[in-house]
């Protein structure tokens, strides 16, 4: 399978192969994850180029490509490039490909990291833009249903909570998923959704779901609980707000009927949907949900840097 | 309709092409396609809500002293599925072909997300994937926004 110089864009452009060839890297690079020790990345430089303020998925890029014994040059808001004196993105990234060996990108601007890509001579890798794509977030949750739950991916039944139509995360997972035929159950206020774009795909490519907007329909079947934030501004009237975001919160007292072994991710931050209690249930797992960002985005790197583990 | 009425309103050319099934409507769309403009120099005829038996009205362009080839007018399908082209040499037809569609559409159709890398201010052309002919569905390369409607109203 060849990833040398591939740009990461959207993780529709992976085969279900190339994502387990992907998990594997990472399962073999965990270890290193937390104390380092390869040189894979030795004498290589990545520009981590953050146009929009992110905390988790910066951080975890940078501890991946040091952990692999690389370096990082970067930003992590435009305000302090040349972007305020009207660069475009074009030039910045010709200007960067000649300072750097791969290029991770987070932009607000729909379709960014795939012009990006076009122009750079340097892999590039997308984190995140606008609405569209995040797929080392769609790994990273793959690679945690696959180390945290008993059964293999395609067995199990994941309930999607939250808002399901501006989520870039759930769409991307929803895709990703599909390559699993996993069972779905998509839990959504009403105006918030799937789009029937990512619906009609998902039944074209042989997806059980349901559709729901009660979270009880789901709860006691659910191997996997993956809750999303509700932002307050899809919502014209505040009040509205308060009432469906509460009907999605889960606490220790929504637990009750759960299977013992279900899990509950997050791709984080939260705000109110998972009570602080819930984090100390054998069912969370959104902490090490974020932490497996390290050995997905050290897998990521390492392949399209071309050098063997 | 008599010959002499027939000769006024299409009047034979002596060496190019003509455009004949457009959809009524369309014929200046379809001169934007072509990139003919001010700059043209060569006789261009266009004609719009022709009676004809089958499509009711349609309209035609023709194009005097140039031969289209088909890379040049298959993006037509997109607003006018039905475009036959001619090629006239000495006033007869010597070539006859249907537009077909594309595989990629670019520079043309303006993505409908306003929030699309290709609607910024960034040197890049919009492309689009046409993922069906009929109906026309085009996804955007950048963001993957559908356009499958009013494709004409989305020309740059």
């Amino acid at each position: 399978m060849i990833f040398e110089r591939r740009h990461i864009i959207s993780t529709k452009d992976f085969s279900r192969e190339e994502i387990d060839f992907i998990l594997d890297r990472a399962q073999r690079l965990e270890p290193h994850a937390r104390r380092g020790g390869l040189d894979l990345l030795k004498n290589r430089v990545v520009a981590t180029l953050f146009f929009e303020p992110s905390t988790r998925t910066k951080l975890s890029f940078d501890t991946a490509v040091k952990r692999l014994g690389g370096a990082t040059i970067g930003f992590d808001s435009s305000e302090s490039t040349s972007v305020v004196k009207g660069e475009t993105l074009s030039d910045t990234i010709k200007i960067i490909e000649s300072y750097s060996d791969a290029i991770v990108i987070r932009h607000p601007r729909e379709g960014a990291a795939r012009m990006a890509s076009e122009i750079s001579r340097v892999p590039v890798i997308n984190a995140g833009d606008g609405a569209g794509h995040h797929p080392t977030q769609t790994l990273l949750d793959l690679y945690t249903m696959r180390k945290e739950c008993k059964k293999p991916i395609g067995d199990l039944n994941v309930a999607i909570v939250g808002d399901l139509k501006y989520g870039r995360t759930v769409h991307s997972l929803a895709y990703a998923l599909s390559l699993y035929k996993t069972r779905l159950y998509l839990v959504s206020p009403e105006q918030l959704r799937m789009p029937g774009s990512i619906i009609n795909y998902l039944r074209e490519h042989g997806v059980e779901l349901l559709e729901t907007p009660r979270i009880e329909d789901a709860l006691r079947e659910t191997d996997v609980l993956y809750m999303t934030r509700i932002q307050k501004e899809r919502f014209p009237d505040p009040s509205e707000y308060i009432k469906v975001a509460g009907s999605y919160r889960i606490t220790t007292d929504t637990l009750g009927d759960v299977k013992n072994d279900m899990i509950i991710m997050h791709p984080l931050p939260r705000v109110n949907e998972i009570d602080p209690g819930v984090d100390s249930t054998r069912h969370a797992r959104y902490f090490q949900q974020a932490f497996y960002g390290v050995p997905i985005r050290m897998a990521v790197l390492s392949l399209v840097l071309e050098k063997e583990a | 309709m008599n010959v002499s009425e027939r000769e006024l309103r299409v009047k034979p050319i002596n060496n190019g092409t003509v455009i004949d099934h457009i959809e009524s409507g369309q014929a200046l769309n379809v001169l934007k396609i072509l990139g003919i403009g001010n700059h043209t120099k060569t006789v261009v005829s266009v004609l719009m809500n022709v009676p004809s038996g089958a499509m009711g009205a349609k309209d035609v362009v023709k194009v005097e002293g140039r031969e289209l080839e088909p890379g040049e007018v298959d993006t037509i399908a997109l607003i006018a599925p039905r475009s036959t082209i001619n090629i006239i040499r000495d006033y007869e037809v010597v070539e006859k072909f249907r537009v077909a569609m594309p595989k990629v559409v670019a520079g043309i159709i303006k993505c409908g997300n306003p929030n699309c890398i290709s609607n910024s201010d960034e040197p890049v052309n919009s492309k689009f994937y046409v993922e069906s002919a009929a109906p026309v569905l085009l996804r955007c390369s950048y963001c993957e926004f559908v356009l499958d409607k009013n494709i004409a109203d989305h020309m740059l």
